[in-house]
């Protein structure tokens, strides 16, 4: 596994971090809950076939303090268009993850030409009151591992203190991701997105982490019922929430064949 | 020294198996502990309690904002201080406080207590605290991320509707209104004296410092464990060169008096282990929602062992480390100040001299509590401890005390006499 590339670009005064790794037709991930302190092995699979792009987004690690100008969901959509814009993402494909997918999700909503093919693992942005999403808020410390991966290992090693990291700007930096998050999505995860859905025409796989105890696998069909262009559904068996880091190798393999 | 007499409004009736089979006192506690009818004695009897102590001569009664809480039956504080302005005639009254960002528009608090404070003639102590991460958060769903900008912002728009003159446009981040001019205007003036009860923030001390604001600190966990955090406060206005001021801070204290220790340990352990066992019951995925404290207070915790001391004090904290205790270990840690007369105001003269505070908030009802206890427990501080303590500090002022109206210009309060209509 060899470092990606970094640069960063300015959205609204903050340097957002970009990374960039393999060759090949670029294709845009945005990171799920709890962003991407570290390179993780998903990413290098995703690199071996294409181009692949990950903004952070704005309060995630890599995105600095972005979130706290960010009072509106106008101020995120637009935020997160300037930053796919600045990373050479417009018109490319776009996979996101959890929060990330939400936005991804928006992005091929609003802009439609922005986005070419689309893939979503576990979205945020609805709520289904008879089948509401977990609140990732509300969670004790130890509790989070087991909510956010199927396997907690994969989420306490995408948190662990890397050696030579300042031992107080890494949580830090760890729970501004929540934060962030929260400010987004705050509390129930409802965004409306339900509204912008019909709207999005670009081909969209939805992915689904077959023990995902977060967002409910009923919400895959909800999804697919809403969208305004085609779409698949597929479970990843043996992941959570975060089905990249549960299963790289085969959410990697799902993207990669859906985008082509 | 001002000695206040401060009520939680605990619901008295939790099950002895509480701990065991509910999670939390707050936020979730189910709806099935609650009888309205065992409730509205409850809140007679408190109501008769904060009465009680203003006629035993205490300087102040004190009433706060919980929401969805056992421990605290004041979602809006406001409702009883109205009670108690009529049913009282001297004695300030000090609502410890309503959670600015919790009230859309803001304006609604300037309103409401400025109500108060006509009402009263002037006895209003107004309090701001941010407000618990369960009862914000949590129970009332605002956003951790954006509760302090939305607290401050709407902190800035009451002080300006309770001191411009005329109808001006409020264009904040959070709040815009086109036309704010709040009827009734405040007795006080410019304003009703303003406290913040806060956590061992840096950044709350500086602000209670910038703006001449009384900091309180209302740990339930008592003068011993608050030490660390005064020694931080007096730390932090010496380094902004403000001077040792004692009515700068405020602190809240369980106390329990009696004739003797035995007999004082005899009649307060069960309230005393009610209410640390079983209202202090929190359940901790409510204890820190992701930007609630600033990057600020959490890289002071972080890296200063004093920071997490006074951290581990926290309501969260505090139902760990309690867990198991009984009574000796309340005793023994100062979360209860307990005995004879003496023996208390032993205990307390050494929580003025150590924790330097003005206003001492007593909690001297407190669990499950009965009003005849309660008030045994009131009057034997006002008539043995009370008097002994109030010299305290005498050579400093009080800048932050309310200003009343003068006796001549008040109205007068008709004596409460209910009559049946057949009469």
């Amino acid at each position: 596994m060899s470092e990606p590339e970094v640069s960063t670009v300015d959205v609204n005064g903050f340097p957002m971090r970009i990374w960039r790794k393999g060759s090949g037709a670029p294709l845009g991930f945005l990171a799920g809950f709890g962003g991407l302190p570290r390179w993780v092995p998903f990413l290098d699979r995703l690199a071996e076939r294409r181009t692949v792009i990950v903004p952070s987004l704005p309060g995630f690690p890599g995105g600095d303090r972005g979130h706290s100008v960010l009072d509106t969901h106008l101020d995120w959509v637009l935020a997160v268009r300037q930053l796919l814009q600045a990373a050479g993402l417009h018109g490319a494909d776009l996979a996101g993850s959890s929060v990330g997918a939400s936005m991804a999700a928006e992005m091929a909503a609003i802009w439609p030409d922005s986005v070419r093919r689309l893939a979503l693992i576990a979205p945020f942005g609805l709520y289904e009151e008879s089948d509401p999403p977990a609140d990732p808020w509300a969670q004790r410390a130890d509790a989070l591992p087991g909510l956010m991966c199927a396997d907690p290992e994969a989420w306490k090693a995408l948190k662990a203190l890397p050696e030579g990291a300042n031992s107080v700007e890494w949580p830090i930096e760890q729970t501004r991701a929540n934060e962030a998050a929260a400010r987004i999505f705050w509390p129930l995860g409802n965004t409306r997105l339900a509204k912008r859905l019909p709207l999005i025409k670009a081909p969209t796989l939805l992915l689904w982490g077959e023990q995902d105890r977060v967002m409910p696998r009923g919400y895959a069909a909800r999804f697919a019922q809403a969208l305004g262009g085609p779409s698949e559904i597929r479970t990843i068996p043996g992941a959570g929430h975060l089905a990249e880091l549960d299963r790289p190798d085969m959410v990697a393999e799902a993207v990669i064949s859906w985008v082509g | 020294m001002k000695l206040m007499w401060f009520h939680l409004m605990p619901y008295t009736e939790l099950p002895e198996d509480f701990r065991q089979k509910h999670p939390s006192v707050w936020v979730d506690i189910h709806s099935s502990l609650f009888d309205p009818k065992r409730a509205h004695l409850m809140y007679n009897d408190f109501m008769d309690e904060l009465e009680f102590a203003a006629d035993c001569g205490f300087d102040a009664i004190c009433v706060n904002e919980h929401h969805s809480n056992g421990y605290g039956l004041m979602p809006s504080p406001n409702l009883i201080a109205s009670a108690l302005a009529r049913r009282t005639t001297q004695v300030p009254i000090c609502v410890m406080g309503n959670s600015l960002a919790l009230y859309n528009p803001p304006t609604r608090v300037a309103e409401e207590f400025a109500m108060l404070d006509v009402i009263s003639g002037g006895r209003l102590i107004a309090g701001f605290p941010v407000g618990t991460p369960m009862d914000t958060c949590f129970a009332y769903g605002q956003n951790p991320s954006q509760l302090r900008e939305r607290y401050l912002e709407a902190h800035d728009l009451v002080i300006r509707a309770w001191t411009e003159k005329d109808t001006f446009a409020f264009n904040g981040r959070y709040n815009q209104q086109r036309y704010v001019n709040i009827w009734p205007r405040p007795v006080q003036q410019p304003h009703p004296p303003i406290w913040i009860p806060g956590g061992g923030s840096v950044e709350t001390w500086q602000w209670c410092a910038q703006m001449d604001y009384v900091y309180c600190y209302l740990s339930y966990y008592g003068y011993k464990a608050g030490k660390a955090t005064m020694d931080g406060f007096w730390a932090e206005m010496a380094r902004l060169g403000k001077d040792r001021n004692p009515y700068r801070a405020g602190f809240a204290q369980v106390v329990a008096v009696a004739e003797s220790r035995q007999q004082a340990l005899d009649l307060y352990t069960e309230p005393a282990e009610y209410f640390f066992n079983r209202c202090l019951h929190i359940d901790p995925r409510f204890a820190a929602p992701a930007g609630y404290s600033t990057e600020a207070t959490q890289r002071a915790g972080l890296e200063s062992m004093v920071k997490k001391a006074a951290n581990a004090q926290s309501l969260i904290m505090g139902d760990k480390t309690n867990r198991g205790m009984t009574m000796a270990d309340f005793v023994e840690r100062g979360y209860i100040v307990i005995g004879s007369p003496d023996e208390v105001l032993e205990q307390l003269n050494a929580l003025a001299d150590d924790l330097h505070v003005g206003h001492l908030m007593t909690l001297i009802q407190f669990g499950n509590m009965d009003k005849a206890l309660t008030q045994y427990n009131t009057k034997m501080f006002a008539e043995h401890v009370m008097p002994r303590l109030k010299t305290r500090f005498a050579e400093w002022e009080d800048r932050w005390w309310p200003k009343p109206m003068a006796e001549a210009e008040r109205a007068e309060i008709p004596g409460f006499a209910p009559k049946l209509a057949a009469e």
